[in-house]
């Protein structure tokens, strides 16, 4: 049979026996191939969280240099942004942490239990010398590693909702963190603390920079591959030949280490260990992430985004400061500005999408 | 018609050049048999169709075949030699390759990505090349004609029917010796239709064997070397080349004039529905009425304002002029849920039962008494036993294949999930029904079930707009055919027997004479 047969007997299914050429709207002619113009234009369309999630940094920011403007009279030198920068490092972690188990289609609770850990840990065992510093930063990781392959074997094995088992951790986490260090208290030797969080120059920067750039090369590897994979389609996934169980339990090792990671470097900005401050970094690192662009259903996201999303709830707190709102309501106007920052995003957002396919 | 005749007659077990073959293979889900005793063969080089009713077998004896479900008993084997699938993985190793109805394609990667997920290609720091990637899914996509989807888009931006193109290049270009496809072409443009024709067509003379089902029959006759008719479970036959009459004859055990029935009602002069002048988003002053008792078909060319004209009665979409007037009364339609309550009820049977009508994970049950919820509860509590009672007398007055009012719609037949959402509407009582391509992608015998329950339906004094793609199917039942183009009826059908020919012609040429209006 030729192929005008073959046309005509598709033809005649459709349209019951008449000749009639019925108008289909796609097909090989109707899209073209992409020109090197549209190149910035699909980075805009495939990385639409990560493009909104600057759109609010970049906001932030600029209100923040206003209040700080206005409130000092000049614009702020190395040791504001340098403040700026290392409280945001130890959350930049904590949202990193997050997203890795976000792109799972998962949820870690246990993150802010882990800093407390291990915040703890660092200020009641760091010596002024270096081969006990990097014993114990190893050690330190060790527990993170340790912590994140339970999550993963209780998720992967015992088949348990992660955010249950992540929820029971955090308990348990939280109560080893009061025995290591029953009160806030210890010491961070200040070498440890100039090497990573200088608090006169933002050298953080270079910090920041190493997880921006840790995060692109994971996308780039197979077992980033494989985890947005996992995240977009569990059984597909499997079938395609993805160690899907295998993946999910490093996922949570690595999200564990992160999050011990993170604990160190709240020592360090504080110089001494409180086994609660890192409670606060459950729901802000979940909250980095989604503000990065990351979906709580997986498969969709980028670290560097959550990365923006994590100097963006630090940066509100400094708005506040500088506008001088009484801290009793401080929660308050950060309610109103996360809000803000959110319809701002959704409505740039559904202009780009108008003008793309997604 | 050459006959190769039925189990008997199929080559033995072990024949040069089977492929793969199954005998004697049962399967059973709970109470509902989906296989009983059926035998397949097909050879290398080989197209070989499954046809037959949904819920027939075919789309289960490919999941056997594929290691996605195993049977309760019967023998397979792969090139001759008798095997266990105990999963997909084993049965890829073995050479079968599988394109599902499902897409399993992932849709926040890029369709390079989705290609070459596992083998992506590295640089020498271990790391993948992005470039590498997206030159080397050109590379792919080429060997296989395809070239007008671009490697670097995400799969989400992708039309339904490109990723219908991709999910069947991800299957063939992993090189397997043994193709199943479950339904390929239904989501596919006409272009598209014909690239994978000419693919299957490589495939067979590259020596492969290749097994599919359709319910398009031109595509079957005109694809196939052999065919194997399912009928409740069972091969009822292999053949070189078969009719459409015996079939049709042989899928449900019925002949082609009895697929539409008589129409049993004649429709009176009051009018249930009146639209004057109607216009809105793809409509330009439409105006019809439709009858007690009456089946008025919309036919014409697709992409006419059918659609629009469907959602705009129920509520879905706004009118930006007209009236439309329910038993008399005006009514402005500005939800489904003015829609169901204007005056006598207006209800939606749409194509795409997933999307629009159904949720799929509830139960049969939920799903029926999900509109009619208000007047089965006291006092806001629902009355549980008040509601399975109503339910159950629509569900055998619809004849609903199904195990009982709790299972999940999800495991219905699209046939019959079209039933439950039609006795949907017959509970809440609504007397005017839409009815958008309720039949597309529904088997024979379903489809006649449909039917016969559309003529009752219009028997009982309800009016029924109806439209659909398949032109002959419109002829047959309705009483009138109004023909749309670019949103206005250009031509009204109407006397005792409408040919489908007629439809057409009037679809594309503007026919003017006695039987039209203007």
């Amino acid at each position: 049979m030729t192929d005008d047969a073959v046309r005509g007997a598709v033809l005649v299914e459709r349209s019951g026996g008449g000749p009639v050429d019925i108008p289909s709207g796609g097909g090989p002619e109707a899209r073209a191939r992409p020109s090197p113009g549209r190149t910035a234009r699909r980075f805009v369309t495939q990385n639409l969280g990560l493009v909104l999630a600057y759109v609010i940094l970049a906001a932030t920011t600029g209100t923040y240099l206003g209040f700080f403007d206005a409130s000092r009279g000049s614009l702020p030198g190395a040791y504001s942004v340098a403040s700026i920068v290392d409280s945001a490092i130890p959350l930049s972690s904590a949202a990193l942490a997050q997203t890795l188990v976000l792109l799972t289609g998962g949820i870690d609770l246990s993150v802010g239990g882990m800093i407390d850990v291990t915040n703890s840990l660092a200020a009641s065992n760091f010596r002024p010398d270096a081969p006990n510093v990097i014993a114990w930063s190893v050690a330190i990781l060790g527990v993170g590693a340790l912590g994140g392959l339970v999550n993963g074997l209780l998720v992967v094995k015992g088949r348990l909702q992660p955010i249950l088992v992540t929820l029971a951790m955090l308990s348990i986490l939280q109560g080893v963190a009061l025995r290591i260090l029953p009160q806030p208290g210890g010491s961070v030797p200040s070498s440890v603390t100039n090497l990573l969080v200088n608090p006169n120059q933002p050298t953080g920067l270079v910090l920041i920079a190493v997880m921006a750039i840790g995060w692109m090369a994971f996308r780039r590897t197979r077992f980033g591959a494989d985890v947005f994979a996992m995240g977009n389609d569990r059984a597909a996934a499997r079938a395609r030949g993805v160690a899907v169980g295998r993946t999910t339990v490093a996922v949570y090792v690595a999200s564990g280490m992160l999050a011990a990671f993170g604990g160190i470097l709240v020592a360090a900005v504080a110089t001494s260990g409180d086994p609660t401050q890192g409670d606060v970094f459950t729901l802000n690192s979940i909250a980095a992430a989604v503000l990065g662009g990351v979906s709580l259903a997986g498969g969709r996201g980028n670290g560097v985004g959550a990365i923006a999303g994590a100097f963006v709830l630090t940066l509100i707190v400094d708005v506040l400061f500088f506008a001088n709102v009484n801290p009793l309501y401080g929660p308050f106007y950060e309610g109103l500005f996360l809000i803000g920052a959110i319809v701002l995003s959704v409505a740039v957002g559904s202009y780009l999408r108008r003008r793309s396919r997604l | 018609m050459s006959e190769e005749a039925s189990a008997g007659a199929l080559p033995p077990a072990g024949a040069v050049g089977e492929a793969v073959g199954a005998s004697g293979v049962t399967k059973t889900f709970g109470a509902v048999r989906a296989l009983e005793k059926a035998d397949l063969s097909v050879a290398f080089g080989e197209v070989h169709a499954l046809v037959g009713e949904n819920g027939a077998g075919k789309s289960t004896m490919i999941k056997v075949l594929c290691g996605a479900l195993q049977p309760d008993e019967g023998e397979i084997r792969v090139r001759g030699g008798r095997v266990g699938l105990s999963n997909p993985a084993k049965a890829r190793s073995l050479g079968i390759g599988t394109v599902f109805q499902e897409l399993t394609l992932f849709p926040w990667l890029s369709v390079a990505e989705n290609l070459l997920l596992q083998r992506e290609p590295r640089g020498r720091s271990g790391l993948v090349r992005r470039r590498g990637l997206v030159s080397e899914a050109t590379r792919m996509l080429a060997s296989l004609g395809i070239e007008h989807v671009d490697p670097g888009a995400l799969v989400a931006e992708l039309s339904l029917a490109e990723r219908q193109v991709i999910e069947i290049a991800n299957t063939v270009l992993r090189g397997p010796e043994i193709v199943f496809f479950d339904e390929p072409t239904s989501s596919l443009v006409e272009q598209d239709v014909r690239w994978l024709f000419a693919l299957i067509g490589r495939l067979r003379s590259a020596g492969k064997a290749v097994v599919f089902t359709s319910h398009r029959w031109q595509e079957v006759t005109h694809l196939a070397d052999r065919i194997t008719v399912f009928r409740n479970g069972t091969s009822v036959g292999t053949f070189t080349s078969l009719g459409e009459s015996e079939a049709v004859k042989l899928m449900t055990g019925k002949s082609v004039d009895a697929i539409y029935p008589a129409s049993a009602s004649v429709p009176t002069n009051q009018a249930l529905l009146e639209v004057s002048r109607l216009s809105g988003r793809g409509l330009s002053e439409l105006s019809f009425e439709i009858h007690q008792g009456e089946i008025l078909g919309v036919g014409g060319l697709a992409g006419q304002g059918h659609r629009e004209l469907f959602l705009t009665l129920f509520g879905t979409q706004r009118a930006t002029g007209g009236r439309t007037l329910v038993s008399g009364r005006p009514v402005r339609l500005r939800s489904p849920r003015a829609a169901m309550r204007a005056g006598l009820g207006i209800a939606f049977v749409p194509e795409d039962r997933k999307a629009e009508g159904l949720l799929m994970p509830m139960s049969v049950l939920q799903n029926m008494t999900l509109v009619v919820l208000g007047q089965l509860s006291r006092a806001g509590f629902l009355r549980p036993r008040e509601e399975r009672r109503r339910a159950a007398v629509v569900l055998s007055q619809l004849n609903v294949h199904t195990s009982g009012p709790d299972q999940p719609v999800r495991a219905l037949s699209g046939g019959n999930q079209q039933k439950v959402l039609i006795g949907r509407w017959l509970l809440a009582d609504s007397r005017i029904l839409l009815l958008y391509d309720v039949t597309r992608g529904v088997d024979m015998g379903a489809k006649h079930e449909i039917y016969e329950l559309m003529v009752a339906l219009a028997a009982e004094g309800r009016g029924l707009l109806f439209y659909s793609s398949d032109t002959e199917e419109l002829a047959h039942l309705s009483h009138r055919v109004l023909v749309l183009r670019e949103g206005r009826v250009t031509s009204e059908l109407a006397g005792p027997k409408i040919e489908p020919e007629e439809i057409v012609r009037a679809s594309i040429f503007e026919v003017t004479g006695s039987r039209t209006r203007d």
